[in-house]
């Protein structure tokens, strides 16, 4: 699930240069606009989105890697916020939950998430349905066992596992049956 | 009539929550915020001897370093009373940092504030300890010496030893004796968001964000604490990510976020590691628990004794009640049940889902697994034999319905025909079992006057508040159908408002007993609303009401209207307007019925299992459950499932997956973090079927028990009673980890 940002970041650019440890402007494209925000290179891609630019929606559970609340999409494919650097997301397209609603309409998984009870608290909602969407776009959502695979890098304490489950099969069916 | 109560509606706050719309305590945002960061001891037991806070007072950002030698003392330590009872709350009744001694690994030592969180957590880094460290006891192996039988549990709130008849003779006596005995790791609650404060002061007033199951519980605690009157201190929280315990109570972070925010003149967030909610929101305490059962021939149970021993903190004698329902499930003349105490180098333990009870009632449901094959009779019919038909007082249950949920949950398991030889079911490799077991949980009543607020605007929308919090229950969704159905408004003219100690008081929703006293505060406010706007119609003489009587007025869709002729009356609007009321409101209040009502107090269901077992490996799948519950009334079946559910797989989890051991060379933890302590994931958990049983209960508010824990009982001794039918061994300790379950290796 994890992609390589520091080696192809590295080849971008022609001669190494050395950025921080103080804060630097750095330009980040979240949900197809463009900020500029002075960070630390040491500060996560989670941090800035939730302190810095408030948004909020990505969720911190153990900043460790390990719970899933934080997934967003770096360049359309998921990744864990609390463990990638955000300079590193520099001149890429990072996607968070706020970033899914096309004009307002809510995406289908938001609605099959609230249709089938997916969540509880809601805390790693967020993180579930940005898997969840992957997950399909991946083809890793062919059968229930894949599913429930592919979504267990995402816990709900809740565990609101089988209405997670039942939103993502409601979503590639509908999918399936244009 | 269209009611809202009963029906599956969604929950309010959905689009919020799938939105990223909702905001939790870390993430309010505020002018000038800076950030906190606790250090915590790394020792056990013993003393500071210094601190060094140069090297992080020199780091960048980095506005104070607090320790034991510049942190303001404590106006007063409250007792250690339980939430639900509406008084201060304080978790333990240790607070750190006011003097060097250490009591337990990850006590706050010192805490730093700084310009950003990473600033915070690094000069956390720098802030350089000297220990000095003395012998420590972080497990019960090395306290047996020192074992006390507890006078009182939780708080005081309950004696330790529940005793009637004879158990010595009785047991003696027994044609049938099982006795077992089972030790169970400790459990830590592990909500998904971590606990977080945030504190303003302005004026010297105190403003807390706080992810809290009860914002009540929170002002009371920081406000004894810090010698505030409590008009001066105010708790918001909007959305809590999970609790099952672990934020029931106002632990120390709560109070240190708010004297750091003092000390540095600026708001600040407290938000706690992953790794530090190990050591700073209680946990379930590391215990044992031993049972005998006695029996006739004929399986009818004579006596039981049920003794627990956990280890508690050097402070309080903390130990969750284990013999609440092993007292009174079963119709039994003989009972004893203790629980005996070791203090040592942990902090206090506290509530976690299914409080004591889910241990208790695992150690009971085994041995009557034992029971049933010892005397070949079939497990549910056991327990059909033995139900009470009354508490042990001879009080009639305010409600029962377990024969019922068994009866129910054999059906739709397809129980029958059970062949109950172990190991005589393969699926390739894999063994497999089928178990069930009883559940019972108390109800809880011990809470204070309950109130909420109703207003009607003049356009016939209203608005109803109670100071609760919304942490998964469902509570904002289910208050808001039942002020719907109690003013006669369709669902989407009311709007429930919660969160705020600034609205109307109710208690911290613990014990499965929230979504019970919220709805009868709400529902009397709304009724007392209701009731002020018809009295006021048939006192009109403009009105098509006046002059009917009140009890003949029914409200449907915001009109007032006669119950047997609806085509006379007129709306809320119509007669505001009439009388220029903008709006107008009532305040409602709900007590609950005294402790000693004539009534036995439980909430019962059935939980069946089957397991596959891989023998060589260890593996234990769980391949369905199917659980069956009495909670009283459903308030939205939809939520309640979910609720169910989600305490069926804690069951489940427990069973096979939860605990942590002591490293007791370090007195530390031996997991701190979701990649050591297991927690369920999505490909653990198999499809669940959960099935209510309907049971009329005119005793408990609204005839509502609640789901919050029933449906996490028992369901851990069905996984475990099914993976002895597949393996054919009876495993004495949980989880059941695979290194147990994995035959022995065959001697040669
Ligand atoms: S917060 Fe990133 S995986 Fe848990
Ligand atoms: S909804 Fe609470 S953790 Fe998933």
């Amino acid at each position: 699930m994890g992609i390589d940002l520091t080696a192809e970041a590295a080849s971008r650019h022609q001669a190494p240069t050395v950025r921080g440890p103080s804060e630097e402007p750095v330009v980040l494209t979240i949900n197809g606009t463009h900020h500029t925000v002075g960070l630390e290179p040491r500060v996560s891609l989670l941090d800035a989105l939730r302190d810095r630019l408030g948004l909020t929606g990505s969720k911190k559970g153990c900043d460790q890697g390990t719970c899933g609340a934080c997934t967003v999409w770096v360049d359309g494919r998921r990744v864990l916020a609390c463990l990638t650097l955000a300079i590193a997301c520099e001149g890429r397209q990072v996607t968070t939950i706020e970033g899914l609603a096309a004009d307002g309409e809510p995406h289908p998984m938001q609605r099959a998430f609230v249709e089938h009870d997916a969540f509880q608290c809601g805390y790693c909602t967020p993180g579930q349905i940005m898997s969840a969407i992957a997950l399909i776009e991946e083809g890793n959502a062919e059968t229930d066992e894949d599913i429930a695979e592919f979504m267990s890098g995402n816990i709900c304490r809740c565990a609101a596992y089988p209405g997670i489950r039942q939103a993502i099969k409601d979503v590639r069916d509908a999918r399936e049956r244009p | 009539m269209n009611t809202a109560i009963g029906r599956p509606v969604d929950r309010v706050d959905s689009q919020a929550k799938v939105t990223g719309g909702a905001r939790y305590t870390a993430e309010i945002s505020l002018p000038g915020l800076t950030y906190a960061a606790v250090v915590g001891a790394r020792i056990p037991s013993g003393r500071v001897e210094a601190v060094d806070a140069s090297r992080a007072l020199a780091a960048g950002g980095v506005l104070a370093v607090l320790t034991h030698e510049n942190l303001p003392e404590i106006a007063g330590q409250p007792h250690l009373l339980p939430s639900l009872l509406g008084a201060a709350a304080p978790g333990q009744s240790f607070f750190p940092m006011q003097d060097a001694a250490v009591h337990y690994a990850g006590q706050p030592v010192a805490l730093v504030v700084a310009e950003s969180h990473e600033q915070a957590q690094y000069a956390a880094s720098l802030v350089d300890v000297t220990y000095r460290r003395e012998p420590s006891i972080t497990s019960i192996d090395e306290g047996r010496d020192r074992v006390y039988e507890a006078q009182r549990l939780f708080g005081g709130l309950m004696p330790g030893r529940d005793e009637r008849g004879d158990v010595e003779t009785a047991l003696a006596e027994a044609p049938v004796r099982i006795e077992a005995g089972y030790r169970f790791a400790a459990n830590h609650h592990n909500a998904l968001e971590p606990p977080a404060t945030t504190a303003v002061w302005q004026d010297g007033r105190l403003t807390l964000y706080d992810s809290t199951m009860g914002i009540r519980a929170t002002q009371l605690t920081v406000a004894h604490l810090l010698g505030l009157p409590l008009s001066h201190v105010r708790v918001i929280t909007h959305f809590v990510g999970g609790g099952f315990g672990s934020k029931a109570m106002t632990w120390p972070h709560v109070t240190l976020a708010a004297m750091a925010a003092r000390h540095v003149g600026r708001p600040v967030r407290l938000a706690l590691t992953r790794a530090q909610t190990y050591t700073s929101n209680g946990h379930r305490e590391e215990q044992e628990q031993s049972i005998s059962l006695g029996a006739t021939r004929d399986g009818r149970l004579t006596a039981i004794r049920h003794h627990k021993l956990s280890i508690t903190s050097r402070f309080d004698d903390w130990a969750e009640p284990a013999t609440g329902v092993s007292s009174q499930l079963y119709d039994v003349e003989h009972y004893e049940g203790v629980h005996s105490l070791i203090q040592g180098n942990t902090m206090t333990p506290t509530f976690t889902r299914g409080p004591g009870e889910t241990l208790g009632v695992f150690t009971l449901e085994t041995a009557m697994d034992e029971l049933a094959y010892e005397l070949g009779v079939d497990p549910v019919e056991l327990r059909l034999r033995n139900h009470a038909g009354a508490d042990p007082r001879g009080n009639p249950w305010s409600s029962d319905g377990l024969a019922e949920c068994l009866r129910l949950g054999a059906e739709r398991f397809g129980w029958h025909g059970r062949d109950p030889r172990p190991r005589a079911r393969r699926d390739g490799d894999w063994l497999i079992g089928t178990g069930m077991a009883a559940a019972a949980y108390p109800v809880a009543f011990f809470m204070p006057e309950q109130r909420a607020r109703a207003r009607v605007y003049e356009d016939g929308s209203a608005v109803v508040q109670t100071g609760t919090q919304e942490f998964g229950t469902g509570v904002l969704t289910v208050a808001t159908q039942v002020a719907a159905d109690a003013l006669g408004l369709p669902l989407e003219s009311v709007r429930f408002e919660a969160g705020d100690t600034d609205l109307p008081n109710t208690s911290a929703a613990v014990g499965s007993a929230g979504a019970g006293m919220v709805s009868a505060a709400v529902h009397a406010a709304a009724t007392a609303l209701r009731d002020r706007l018809v009295a006021m119609a048939v006192a009109d003489a403009a009105s098509p009401l006046h002059g009917a009587d009140p009890a003949a007025v029914d409200v449907a869709d915001g009109r007032m209207r006669l119950r047997d002729r609806p085509g006379t009356g007129e709306s809320y609007a119509d007669l505001m307007i009439r009388h220029r009321l903008a709006d107008t409101e009532a305040v409602g209040s709900w007590t609950p019925p005294p402790l000693d009502t004539p009534h036995g107090l439980l909430t019962f269901g059935a939980q069946f299992a089957e397991v596959a077992v891989d023998p060589d490996l260890g593996l234990v799948r769980v391949r369905r459950m199917v659980g069956v519950f009495a909670p009283g009334r459903v308030l939205n079946p939809k939520l309640a499932r979910s609720q169910l559910v989600g305490g069926m797989v804690w069951g489940l989890s427990q069973a096979l997956l939860e605990g942590n051991e002591m490293d007791t060379r370090h007195g530390r933890w031996g997991a701190s973090n979701l990649g050591e302590y297991l927690v369920p994931v999505n490909a653990d958990i198999p499809e669940i079927t959960v099935e209510f049983v309907e049971v009329e209960d005119d005793v408990v508010p609204l005839g509502i028990k609640g789901v919050g824990e029933i449906g996490q009982v028992g369901a851990a001794a069905a996984v475990a009673n099914a993976v002895f039918h597949a393996t054919g061994r009876r495993l004495r300790r949980l989880p059941l980890a695979a290194e147990l379950v994995m035959d022995p290796p065959a001697s040669s």
